[in-house]
């Protein structure tokens, strides 16, 4: 490293802050991990997983905000991921780049920077009281589904945009029709970076809390969901109801849920990114 | 050769329109909610109950509406998050964009990219159990629920952000400029200060803008460790959890206090859009 052997004096200065400014997040990250660890180890066994909430906090587990994250995700994706990606393929394959196609790009930034907060007004002013469909599954998710919408749109058109132009040339002069070019020949090229932007989606739904709770949704609910109208709990509401309240036991019930979540959302996240260096290595 | 397309074409790319017409459905539902309760709200209190006051406190029996305690304490959380973000953000980006061996690179990036994932929640829990008693130490006068803890972790949580953008600003530049610079002999340092940082400044500008706008929304860390009327987002998510009926004036100040965050973000990427 040149910068290393540098002699300015300025130079190593520079060095050892710009060292400093990326070990800081890494090591408050590091206290922040080992803190919520040591908070949860009394608490974190199988029967926190396999139990419900309780007001005894020695005995609250997860079970129901577990499967209820599980189908909310589910569904989320059900509902986010066809429309996203048919989205991305008509503004990158179909759209060209007239006035409509324009408008739709520029909404689509608009709401990817909206905060999360804002879809839950949204949400419970539409689906639980306008539809009708109160505090239920199928509310959280297209809630969450509106949240995950622009991320699988522009992930899913970042990978389309990789796509060698020349390949798509090959298709149609072999006598492709646009959707068989679009099909047989953009579609699998593309697929490891559209599922990689999937992914990246549904872990952000995963983890959110803000949405759901504007939803109100944190009731106590000890069930876990049986259909989509049932009321449900998800894992961050659950750690946001243990952490408001006082008692430390219930102190490292919640620590114990951020640890299951971190978990979960760290595997998601490190797979994503695997996968998408993966793919850009070879080049698509 | 339009004439001789299947049906199917058609019905394909009609789908698939209808998919991208789905988002602005979706940016149409919000900005008419929106409208809508706001417009109900000023039917019942004016403008000047908002602008001229200073207490907020629409849940009492006799509310009142001034919004600048939540806008102040948005902007102190969002300012102290940003404090934090720009040195260690700008540095971790020199230093991936200009110093780091590609070695280095290769893991640093996606390490710090993960970080982007940690749920706010986990963050938000962290400040109040373990960042507000650091900080009780050196000040023993701060109260347990306060916006200095919170704001000083969300600076952390929007770091790999404002980096990663500054760092794309960073590598934009062109490598004639700083060859150009060293070749006038000029060192790695000065190079960077007077060269490449001046010539990514539209970039930086944005990714900040971006960054702050991050913080501006972030709700679940103030909910936790600020309290219910710290932030504007703290106050949406504490009153969202059911004890404010509906069709009240109460329940309408969520709408007017997502209005003006709305507002407040959209300005923020608006100037984050035109730096890149």
């Amino acid at each position: 490293m040149s910068a290393a052997a540098s002699s300015s004096r300025g130079e190593r200065g520079l060095l050892a802050a710009c060292v400093f400014a990326v070990a800081a997040p890494l090591l408050v990250l590091s206290v922040l991990v080992v803190g919520v660890v040591v908070q949860a180890a009394p608490h974190l066994d199988l029967e926190f997983l396999l139990s419900g909430p309780s007001r005894f906090a020695d005995r609250a587990g997860i079970y129901p905000a577990a499967l209820g994250s599980l189908a909310l995700i589910a569904l989320t994706a059900a509902l986010a991921v066809p429309v996203g990606v048919g989205a991305a393929i008509y503004l990158q394959e179909y759209a060209g780049r007239g006035r409509w196609a324009r408008l739709v790009e520029t909404n689509i930034a608009t709401l990817a920077g909206v905060p999360s907060v804002l879809y839950g007004l949204v949400g419970l002013e539409v689906f639980v009281r306008a539809v009708g469909l109160g505090r239920s599954l199928a509310s959280g998710a297209l809630t969450l589904a509106m949240l995950a919408l622009p991320i699988v749109i522009i992930a899913a058109r970042e990978a389309l945009r990789a796509v060698p132009h020349e390949l798509r040339e090959a298709g149609l002069a072999l006598g492709a029709t646009r959707w068989q070019m679009v099909w047989q020949v953009v579609l699998p090229v593309a697929a490891p970076g559209i599922l990689t932007g999937i992914i990246l989606a549904t872990s952000r739904a995963l983890g959110e809390a803000a949405p759901l709770l504007v939803l109100g949704a944190v009731v106590f609910v000890s069930d876990p969901p049986t259909g989509w109208s049932s009321p449900f709990t998800a894992l961050p509401l659950q750690v946001f109801q243990w952490a408001s309240r006082p008692q430390e036991a219930f102190a490292q019930a919640a620590a114990a849920g951020i640890v299951v979540l971190m978990v979960t959302l760290l595997m998601l996240n490190a797979a994503a990114i695997v996968l998408r260096d993966r793919a850009r290595r070879r080049g698509a | 050769m339009i004439a001789l397309r299947p049906r199917i074409e058609r019905l394909v790319e009609a789908g698939l329109g209808a998919s991208a017409g789905l988002s602005i459905a979706a940016t149409a539902l919000l900005v008419v909610t929106m409208a809508l309760e706001v417009t109900r709200f000023f039917a019942e209190v004016t403008p000047a109950q908002v602008l001229f006051d200073t207490v907020w406190a629409p849940l009492f029996a006799a509310p009142r509406y001034g919004i600048w305690p939540l806008l102040l304490g948005t902007v102190v959380t969002t300012l102290l998050a940003v404090a934090v973000a720009l040195p260690l953000g700008l540095l971790s980006a020199v230093f991936l964009a200009e110093l780091a061996s590609p070695r280095t690179r290769r893991w640093l990036k996606p390490t710090l990219e993960v970080l982007a994932g940690v749920p706010t929640i986990a963050y938000g829990f962290f400040a109040l159990t373990i960042v507000t008693p650091a900080l009780q130490r050196v000040l023993p006068d701060l109260p347990g629920l306060n916006t200095l803890s919170p704001g000083l972790v969300m600076g952390v949580m929007i770091t790999p952000l404002f980096g990663s953008i500054a760092e794309d600003a960073l590598v934009a530049v062109p490598n004639a400029l700083r060859e150009a610079s060293l070749a006038l002999g000029a060192n790695r340092l000065r190079t960077l200060a007077l060269v490449v940082l001046p010539a990514a400044r539209p970039g930086l500008r944005a990714a900040l803008a971006l960054a702050a706008s991050r913080a501006m929304g972030e709700t679940m860390i103030v909910a936790i460790a600020a309290g219910p009327s710290a932030t504007m987002t703290a106050y949406i998510a504490q009153v969202g959890l059911g004890d404010v009926p509906a069709e009240t004036t109460a329940f309408r100040t969520l709408f007017v206090v997502g209005a003006v965050l709305f507002a407040l973000t959209l300005t923020l990427n608006q100037l984050a859009r035109r730096g890149r």
